[in-house]
């Protein structure tokens, strides 16, 4: 068997993900910077103008990507839950709940940003619709699982527990993905496939895509960074924590 | 280029309150997240650390 390039296993252990999160996640903060410079300047300056929505639409350049973030981050926690109940790992549990804060922040930006677009375009905030109804579960979802894991006391159990509700909630993901096919929505479909004008099409394609890379770098460094921080937490009695150099005097 | 005047960019054709209020509100959340995250980092670090001063301090 050749020797494999890079040993994964190496970094599943918290003392050495610790120094490797710390050394990525400016990497990412800067990525998530410069993708929302081109994005905002995409959004405000480069794509015109709607036919129907006038400038009311440049909301689905935060709107679309936000909503995007909300589904995948929690499909992300929901692998690292199965990781950590497959091969009771430490550190799975510990990304799982660094990323649920951040997937909850998402899922009310999501909500937020579509009332705001709603009122304006539908005349009004909220409606029961599919799409917004099961939207409305994710961010529950999320804060089920930071509750649940919060009111257990023993960090192992309280990963297992949000690991279960993260492997459950995750059948959430296709229907709210699904919502605006399987049910009659006031809700508009899948917006990659908006049928406009060519140009049209393509400049704001690009602003979303560019919105949503600067959301996925910023859900990176965010939830590297603050990974670091339950670690810390979790291994304060450890040997390495006492040994690392911001811990000297 | 969309606009003629600064005060035309801010009124986004009608639509300024909503459009602000989403682009205004996002980009508060994610200021806010990222000021909270770096003070629990913070602060789990400054109490390890003056955990770890006392363990040194006892043991001398």
């Amino acid at each position: 068997m050749s020797q494999p390039l890079i040993n994964w296993f190496k970094f599943a252990s918290p003392a050495s993900f610790y120094p490797l999160a710390g050394k990525l996640w400016p990497w990412f903060a800067a990525l998530a910077t410069a993708f929302a410079a081109a994005g905002l300047w995409i959004s405000f300056f480069v794509a015109p103008t709607d036919f129907q929505q006038g400038e009311g639409y440049r909301i689905i350049f935060i709107h679309v990507p936000a909503s995007w973030m909300s589904m995948f981050i929690y499909c992300v926690m929901a692998f690292w839950s199965a990781i950590g109940i497959g091969f009771n790992t430490r550190l799975s549990g510990m990304m799982s709940s660094a990323l649920a804060p951040t997937g909850a922040l998402f899922a009310f930006l999501s909500l937020w940003t579509g009332a705001l677009w709603g009122k304006p375009m539908w005349g009004a905030w909220w409606v029961w619709d599919a799409r917004l109804t099961s939207e409305l579960i994710l961010l529950f979802l999320y804060l089920g699982y930071i509750a649940l894991t919060a009111a257990i006391d023993d960090p192992r159990r309280a990963d297992k527990a949000g690991a279960i509700v993260s492997l459950v909630g995750v059948i959430n993901v296709p229907i709210i993905y699904f919502s605006v096919k399987w049910w009659n929505t006031l809700h508009q479909g899948a917006s990659v496939s908006m049928t406009k004008a060519p140009t049209m099409a393509a400049t704001m394609l690009w602003g979303m895509l560019l919105m949503a890379l600067a959301f996925w770098m910023y859900s990176i460094a965010v939830a590297l960074y603050r990974v670091r921080a339950i670690i810390l937490e979790r291994e304060r009695h450890a040997t390495w924590v006492a040994e690392l150099p911001e811990m000297q005097r | 280029m969309n606009w003629g005047s600064a005060s035309e960019f801010f009124a986004m054709g009608g639509y300024g309150f909503y459009v602000w209020g989403s682009f205004g509100v996002t980009a508060a959340a994610l200021l806010i997240e990222t000021l909270l995250v770096r003070k629990r980092f913070g602060d789990t670090r400054r109490l390890l650390r003056r955990e770890l001063a006392a363990d040194r301090e006892s043991q001398d």
